[in-house]
Order: structure tokens, then C-alpha cells, then sequence
């Protein structure tokens, strides 16, 4: 089957079988491996990417009910060279160790904090109910998403003055 | 001269870029031309004979490459070893075939691969094998198997692989001493499923030109795996090239050599195409080695002061279906010489059982048997406690070595480096304000309310280890650690090392080693790890040896780069070495400081050799092979308070608190990491984490919606502290930090709960401590109604 799907703002027509997963069209078929596969049962969330602007586990939808979307990866998330404040607190925070889970843990804290601009550390736990973590104990990610929702929010405050 | 201090500094990680924006390179990642797919077939039977194996179907199916079975292994593939030969133990290593032969042994075991274009087709093929299975009864409990009525391995009576004995002083005598009171208690360690979060996966290319074979896969140790390969494939050492790539998490699962390994490498050889394997995370729970699984019978001898005179410990360690590459030492060595923990325990007595089972293989998991005697212990410590009505932190105050009588050797025969361990216990009761929090205990039990708080004044053996003595132990390999420090023409550094990090962040704190002792920035210098054409040796990162032995090995490289570079420098100046100074990266002449170079400046001489000491060879590198001469011996006290609810018996979390002495400390941002994600292993194998079967062998906790794997809610923020006590056994003073939170956690917290339960005299529940357990055990408590 035809899809036509926009990846990280670029517009890609595939062919795919019809029972393909949406992360494994992603990471065989574009080659976009920064996107992981963590487990059979929607539970790791290490799939995690933007459909439409909301994160949604891409091994929970068909590649096919995808068509016409818009996709964000963690690949897609620096731009011009710039990392995202996710990504930049994660990294000042140590929020990661493996690496594996990152890129679905950013991309749930980046539809969190749209949401959510100014959450408290328990609505951040809450938060990561569908992302698991083996390395971290959670703690530095917590840090890293509250230190980047405080950034963004003076962003914002100052692209308002 | 204010020089920046690089070593100790909370410095960012190195490794971060690439992962935070998708760049990395796991092995699942990695295509190649021609690339074709393997899935294996499992048995969905614990035990059963395989009467016949029909591949027709799935050979025909489209896309289908190849079916194998074990016939067609047979004279190619080895059997799986094990690597860890206990002596004096009448240890059996039955054979482990890579694909099943006549006889399944536990669910998921392997009885076919088929390989097909794409991973789909292999998928739909594989569900086209047929296997005809004379189904056996399974035998899953230990006690049951070691009655020996029916036998994983024909060939193995009673399923008994070991039996390991350890003493230490006189336990026998000792308890007949005047004054001396003795109490059991038998807890069990139940199986945990470790679950990194990348699952294992292989990916093989053949060189049939060159006869030579690469082989990518989610290792935490690819020089032992190329040894063990080329053992079970037959292909030269020196052919083989094992790649270690982004590595998602091991935490001990990731040590062994797995039979997908050897098939795979074996596939690409034999259909001169690359073959690759990814593991689903069904895969991953029933045929990825899991951890603990010990029933233990433990009597403590005691005095009325508390005084702990002995311990007496009788172990079952069930080691699964087959004996994986670690499994006899885990419950043996590294358990048993830790049966004193952090106390003066003049005799121990010690005998572990080793059996088979029809469950997936045992072998090292986050902490690898020391866990295991961390938690008998501390246990131990609060039944005297609970026995004597004695506070549980006086009982072990009473037994504590104090820090004058460092080095220690305990009954097991261990030599404990150093330590402050009274320090680190007074460090949480500040933090804790325990006489406070013991006040508020009292005031919320008359409001029905149940608070508990639980102690674990842990020590732990690691930096695995002096080869001599690892050695001594049936360990088949050294221990030591091998660095190569390189400085280019450029004056830019590179590091090789023999660890294979996956998480740990070594990319960053040896180049925080090497920028402080060469003196240059910390983005001048790389990292290199996990690949055996460019690393000369290494035995890889477990057992907490990465910091403290491959560290200490990247330290005396570096050392003696500056070493050289100093004699480059003395011989153009025309001084003595020994007239030079070494600052920031500089050196100059003692008294006159504007007579210098840089090191780089050395560096680029080095190479230019036009003009270099008589007889000293060119270039600036130095490589160093460090071996040391003891264990390492981190520790420190952990406190959690707990609320449990008698209604629901759900055990709430409210504080936890860790201060822990890894030694000197490298980079602390790091080692708050290291303690938080093993707290969090620690806590969850207390209250949530456990294997279960169901008598036929299923494994009922088979995915990660069903194993109680623990998310961020479930957990407060952790309160960490840390002491700092060098240790001698290596120059930089570092001990290891990788599974201490694990090993510490686990006695804190059920501590914590059986303290919360004191009221209704309950003494010990097993782990996990689910909220129904807890509920039945407050239920029986009351008088069997409410």
C-alpha cells in the first residue's frame, strides 16, 4: 500500500506491506534508527514519537495510519544545529546512561510539557507512566524534564516582552 | 598556579550527544548489503523429548533461506561453555547445545532458526515448523529436583550441579559457648528478570575471501565473547572481530555467550551472506539468563548484648535448565565470602546447592551474589534486633568493623581495604533524624498508622579482580585490565580500553583521567572502547571493575605518556628529568619557569623524531596492563521509611536515603546516576519485581506487561550523601559504584517493612512484598478475621 507520510518535515511516498508498524517503517524502510524498539506489549515506550504533534508509541499504529501525518522522530528534534531544551536538559542533567529509552522518554516530555508547561515533580513521575527506564532511576530524568519546563517557560516569557 | 581540577569534577557526559539526538548505533541499527534475518524457533514445552522436526513447510514459505536444526549444527557448532569451573564442588557441566537436541529443557529454549529475506518472512516461516514433543513433567521447585525423580540432564543425578562449602572459624564450637543463642529463618531471594531495555541482538558477516568473520552484538565483554566464539564456531581467534556497538543496558545479562551468538556467527559463515538477529522482549524474558532464584536456611548465633558470634547458611541456588557462562561463581564465590557483610562475624559456615531446573539459566544479575548475602545479613542483623527487642542501628553498631582495624579480614578469608562504616551509619541517622522519626512512629501507630524505617549498613566486593585469586576460584580468564593512552602528532589523545562500558559513562570519566594527568582539555581527548581489532585485550564492564581496575589501568598509561614526554622534554632543553616540573599540561624548568614546553609540543617532537634521546624509540604512546592485588570493598549505610497501609497492605515509599563511600570520586554526577538506577533495581526486587512459573514451566511474568518492572511514580526523589575513603589497592583511590544502591537497597526496605509490621509480630515475609501477601500476613496477624 501507498503511504505518504511527513518525517521530520520531509515528505516521504512509500510503498509498505500493510501489517508494517509505524516504527519499523520508520527504522527499516527511512533508516530513522533513533527511534527503539523496547518491548511487544506497548509497554516501554521507548518507540515514542510525535504523530500530529501528540506522542503516541509507534509500534501501537500501522505504518498505513499514518498516511497524511505529520511526524516528528528524535532525529528531527535539534534544529539548525541547536539542540531542543529537552534534549539540552537531558544532557546537563545526566538524565540518561544507556541511551536506549532516551529518545521515546524526550519525546513523551515534549508533548508533557505543551501540555504541561509548569508541572510538579509528581505530575512529571506521572508523566512517564508509559516510558521505562532501567539505568537512571527516574530521578535525573525528573530533574532534566523540570529543568527544561523552566526554560522553555522563560523562553516563552521572553519572546512575549 | 590555580590548575582546573578535571578529576572529581561534575563535568557533562561525553557519550550524551549522540544519544539524545537519535545518532547512536545499537546492533539492531546496522544494515548490510544482502543482509538476511534469523528467528529462532522455541519450545513452548519446560521439558519434552523432540520425537521429530518437519522444516518442510517453513523451507518453502516465501523468502525462507534456510531451515536448520540441531542435526544440521552437528560437527559445526560447539556446545555452549561455561566459563566459571568451581573447584572442590563436584561440579557437572552438562552439554548445552546451541539448538535443542532430542530434549527441550525449558520454555524458550531454541530448536530451530529459520532465516529469510526479511524479518517478517522469517517470522511467518518460523510459525511453520513443525515440532512433535513426548512432553515430560517439568521440574521447576529445588527441593523437588534435587529428589531427583525427574532429571533435567540424564546425566546429572539428584540436579544437583554443585555443592560448595565454605567455613570460617568454628561455627559448631561456637555455638555451644556459654552465653550463645542461636534463631533460623528461612527467606527466599526470588528470580529476577534483569531487562535492558535494548534487547540482545547479533548481527554476523563472513569474509570468505578473507576467512574472517565480524560480529556485532549487544555484549558487555566482546574480548571473552570472541574467545568463546571461536571455541563454539571453530573459527580462529584471530579471524574474528567482535564489535561491541551502542550497548542499551546489560546489567549482567549481556556477559554470557548465548547460542544465538554462535548461530548467527555460524549463519553468515555458512550462507556467505550477513545474518542478523533481534530479540523480542518475549524472547528476552524466557531465553536472556535472569538472576537471584536462592532459597536459603539461615541460623545466627547470638549474644543478649548483641553481639552476632555466627552465622550458619544453607543456600539453594537454582541455575536454570543449563549452567550459563558465570553461573557456578555467582551463587558461590561472590555470595559466600560476603556472608560477614560490614561485621566482625569470627564463624561462618556456608553450603550452597547448586541445581538444574526446567527454567531459564541463572546467571549474573545487577550485583551477582552479593545481593543475595547482602540481604541475609542484613536481615540477620534485625532478626537479633527484633529477638533481643534491641534497636536494630545499636546491634549493628556492636558489630561493625570500626575503622582503625581496616585492613580487615573477615572469616570468609576476604581482606577488606578500608573503611569508615560507622561514619557513613551516623551520616543517615543525621539526614534521617532518626530519634525524631522514632517519636513520630509511636505517635502515628496509636492513629492506626504503620510507618517503618529499615537499615542496611552494606559493604560490597568488586573491581573483579587479581587474576590470582579469580583464578583460584575456577574463573577460566584473568581479571586484570589493559589501557593504551595514545598522543597524536596534533597533540590531541586518544584512549583505548579493555572495558566495554554500555551506560556507565567511562567515555567520560577516563578522559576526565586522562585530561587531568596529562594536562590537557577534556575534549582532547576520545574514548575508545568495545571493538577487539582496535583494543589490544579487555575483559570487559561487570562486577563494578570498570572504574576501579580499567580506570586505574587508563591512569598508569597516561602516566607513563607523561613519563616519556618528560624525557623528550629534558633531553631538547638539555636538563635533567629530574629538574623538570609538570603542571597544566606544561613542563619547565625548577627555577625557571619560561624555559618549558607543552606536552603537546612533546607529542608532536615524539613524532617528528628528529631530535629524541639516544636510543628512544618515536611516537608518544604507552600501554598498561593493570592487575591488582586485591578486591575493593565500597559501602555505606541506606535508610528507607516506609508507610504501610493494613487495609490494603500496600507498602508506600515516603524517604529514602543513601550515603555511600565508592572511594574517590571521579565524577559525582555520574555516581549519583550509578546509586539512583541501582536504588530503584534494589527497591523493586523488595516489593515488585519477581519471576513466576506456573508448575508446567510457564513463564507467567513473560513480558514487560506482566512483570512489575518499576516506573517513576512508584518512587520518592532519593536523598544521597556520600563519604569518601580512599582505597589503597590502586593509586587513584577508587573503589566501584556500579551495584552498590542494588545490593544496599533490597535488606533497607524490607527491613523497613517488617519494622512497620513489628505491631502485629510479624518477623519475616519473603520478597516481593506485594500489597496481598502483606494484607494476608496483617490478616492472620488479627485473628484470621477483619
Amino acid at each position: 500500500m501507498k503511504v505518504t507520510v511527513t518525517v521530520n518535515g520531509r515528505t516521504y511516498e512509500e510503498d509498505v506491506e500493510p501489517r508494517t508498524l509505524l516504527v519499523y517503517f520508520l527504522r527499516e524502510q527511512l533508516g530513522l534508527t533513533g527511534t527503539h524498539v523496547g518491548c511487544d506489549t506497548s509497554s516501554c515506550g521507548a518507540c515514542t514519537v510525535l504523530l500530529n504533534g501528540k506522542a503516541v508509541k509507534s509500534c501501537t499504529v500501522l505504518a498505513v495510519q499514518a498516511d497524511g501525518a505529520q511526524i516528528t522522530t528524535i532525529e528531527g528534534l535539534a534544529r539548525d544545529g541547536e539542540l531542543h531544551p529537552l534534549q539540552q536538559a537531558f544532557w546537563d542533567e545526566h538524565g540518561l546512561q544507556c541511551g536506549f529509552c532516551t529518545p521515546g522518554m524526550i519525546m513523551t516530555a515534549v508533548d508533557f510539557l505543551g501540555r504541561n508547561p509548569n508541572p510538579t515533580d509528581e505530575e512529571i513521575r506521572h508523566a512517564l507512566e508509559g516510558n521505562l527506564c532501567r539505568c537512571t532511576g527516574y530521578q535525573h530524568i525528573v530533574n532534566a524534564i523540570r529543568s527544561a519546563s523552566r526554560i522553555m517557560r522563560e523562553a516563552v516569557g521572553a519572546g512575549r516582552r | 598556579m590555580a590548575v582546573t581540577q578535571i578529576f572529581g569534577a561534575r563535568v557533562r557526559r561525553r557519550e550524551d550527544p549522540r544519544l539524545i539526538t537519535g545518532r547512536a548505533t545499537y546492533t539492531d541499527d546496522l544494515v548490510l548489503p544482502d543482509l538476511c534475518y534469523a528467528v529462532f524457533v522455541r519450545s513452548p514445552h519446560a521439558h519434552a523429548r523432540i520425537r521429530r522436526i518437519d522444516t518442510s513447510r517453513a523451507k518453502a514459505a516465501p523468502g525462507v533461506i534456510d531451515v536448520l536444526t540441531a542435526a544440521d549444527l552437528e560437527g559445526k557448532v560447539g556446545s555452549i561453555p561455561t566459563a566459571w569451573l568451581i573447584p572442590n564442588a563436584d561440579l557437572k557441566t552438562p552439554p548445552h547445545p546451541p539448538l535443542a537436541k532430542d530434549k527441550v529443557r525449558y520454555v524458550g529454549d531454541a530448536v530451530a532458526v529459520v532465516i529469510a529475506r526479511t524479518r517478517g518472512e522469517a517470522y511467518d516461516a518460523a510459525a511453520l515448523v513443525e515440532v512433535d514433543y513426548d512432553v515430560l513433567p517439568a521440574v521447576m521447585d529445588m527441593e523437588h529436583a534435587l529428589l531427583g525423580e525427574v532429571l533435567v540432564h540424564d546425566d546429572v543425578p539428584h540436579n544437583r550441579a554443585f555443592l560448595w562449602t565454605l567455613k570460617g572459624g568454628d561455627y559448631e564450637a561456637a555455638v555451644k559457648e556459654p552465653g550463645v543463642r542461636t534463631l533460623k529463618q528461612r527467606m527466599t531471594n526470588q528470580r529476577l528478570i534483569p531487562t535492558a531495555m535494548e534487547p540482545r541482538a547479533v548481527l554476523a558477516q563472513y569474509n570468505p575471501g578473507a576467512a574472517d568473520l565480524v560480529v556485532w552484538s549487544t555484549t558487555q565483554n566482546p574480548h571473552i565473547l570472541r574467545l568463546l566464539l571461536s571455541a563454539t564456531t571453530g573459527i580462529p581467534e584471530h579471524r574474528i572481530r567482535v564489535i561491541a556497538p551502542e550497548v542499551g543496558g546489560g546489567f549482567g545479562s549481556k556477559i554470557p555467550h548465548y547460542p544465538e551468538e554462535a548461530v548467527v556467527a555460524h549463519l553468515a559463515q555458512r550462507l556467505g551472506r550477513p545474518v542478523k538477529w533481534t530479540e523480542t522482549r518475549r524472547e528476552n524474558y524466557q531465553a536472556t539468563t535472569h538472576g537471584r532464584d536462592h532459597v536459603t536456611d539461615l541460623e545466627v548465633a547470638f549474644r543478649d548484648d548483641g553481639t552476632v558470634v555466627g552465622l550458619r547458611v544453607r543456600t539453594l541456588a537454582n541455575l536454570g535448565a543449563y549452567l550459563s557462562t558465570a553461573a557456578p561463581g555467582v551463587p558461590t564465590y561472590l555470595y559466600g565470602l560476603m556472608l560477614s557483610g560490614a561485621y566482625k562475624i569470627p564463624h561462618i559456615s556456608c553450603e550452597v546447592v547448586g541445581v538444574f531446573t526446567n527454567t531459564t539459566p541463572v546467571d549474573a544479575y545487577r550485583g551477582a551474589g552479593r545481593p543475595e548475602a547482602c540481604y541475609v545479613v542484613e536481615r540477620a542483623m534485625d532478626l537479633v534486633a527484633r529477638e533481643l527487642g534491641m534497636d536494630p542501628v545499636e546491634v549493628r553498631r556492636k558489630n561493625l568493623i570500626r575503622k582503625e582495624e581496616f585492613p580487615y579480614t573477615v572469616a570468609t578469608g576476604l581482606v577488606y581495604d578500608s573503611g569508615d562504616y560507622e561514619r557513613a551509619l551516623h551520616r543517615v541517622l543525621e539526614i534521617l533524624d532518626y530519634a525524631k522519626f522514632r517519636t513520630d512512629q509511636a505517635q502515628a501507630r496509636q492513629q492506626g498508622r504503620y510507618l517503618g524505617v529499615g537499615f542496611s549498613t552494606y559493604v560490597e566486593v568488586c573491581g573483579l579482580g587479581p587474576s590470582k585469586v579469580v583464578g583460584s576460584t575456577g574463573f577460566q580468564g584473568g581479571l586484570w585490565e589493559s589501557a593504551l593512552v595514545r598522543m597524536h602528532p596534533t597533540g590531541k589523545v586518544t584512549v583505548l580500553t579493555g572495558t566495554s562500558p554500555h551506560g556507565q559513562g567511562e567515555e567520560t570519566t577516563f578522559a576526565q583521567i586522562v585530561a587531568q594527568e596529562l594536562g590537557v582539555s577534556l575534549e582532547d581527548v576520545e574514548v575508545l572502547h568495545g571493538d577487539t581489532d582496535a583494543i589490544q585485550w579487555g575483559w570487559g564492564t561487570y562486577g563494578s571493575r570498570t572504574t576501579p581496575v580499567g580506570g586505574t589501568a587508563v591512569y598508569l598509561a597516561a602516566r607513563r605518556v607523561v613519563e616519556k614526554a618528560k624525557r623528550i622534554v629534558a633531553h631538547q632543553l638539555e636538563v635533567s628529568p629530574d629538574d623538570l616540573l609538570f603542571e597544566g599540561g606544561r613542563f619547565y624548568v625548577r627555577g625557571a619557569p619560561d624555559r618549558g614546553m607543552t606536552i603537546q609540543q612533546a607529542a608532536l617532537q615524539a613524532y617528528l623524531a628528529w631530535n629524541l634521546p639516544e636510543g628512544m624509540e618515536p611516537g608518544l604512546e604507552a600501554q598498561a596492563n593493570w592487575d591488582p592485588t586485591n578486591f575493593v570493598f565500597p559501602f555505606g549505610t541506606h535508610a528507607c521509611v516506609v508507610e504501610v497501609d493494613p487495609e490494603t497492605g500496600q507498602v508506600r515509599i515516603l524517604r529514602y536515603i543513601a550515603v555511600d563511600d565508592c572511594g574517590r570520586v571521579i565524577n559525582p554526577l555520574i555516581v549519583d546516576g550509578q546509586v539512583h538506577g541501582g536504588v530503584v533495581q534494589g527497591i523493586a526486587q523488595a516489593l515488585w519485581e519477581g519471576a513466576v512459573y506456573d508448575p508446567n514451566g510457564n513463564l507467567l511474568t513473560g513480558s514487560l506487561s506482566d512483570y512489575a518492572f518499576p516506573k517513576a511514580s512508584w518512587f520518592p526523589a532519593f536523598e544521597t550523601d556520600r563519604t569518601e575513603t580512599p582505597t589503597p589497592v590502586n593509586p587513584m583511590g577508587a573503589k566501584g559504584v556500579g551495584e552498590t544502591g542494588t545490593i544496599a537497597a533490597t535488606p533497607a526496605v524490607v527491613n523497613a517493612v517488617m519494622d512497620a509490621l513489628s505491631p502485629f509480630g510479624i518477623r519475616h515475609l519473603d520478597m516481593p512484598l506485594w500489597p496481598e501477601k502483606v494484607w494476608q500476613a496483617i490478616r492472620q496477624a488479627r485473628g484470621g478475621g477483619a
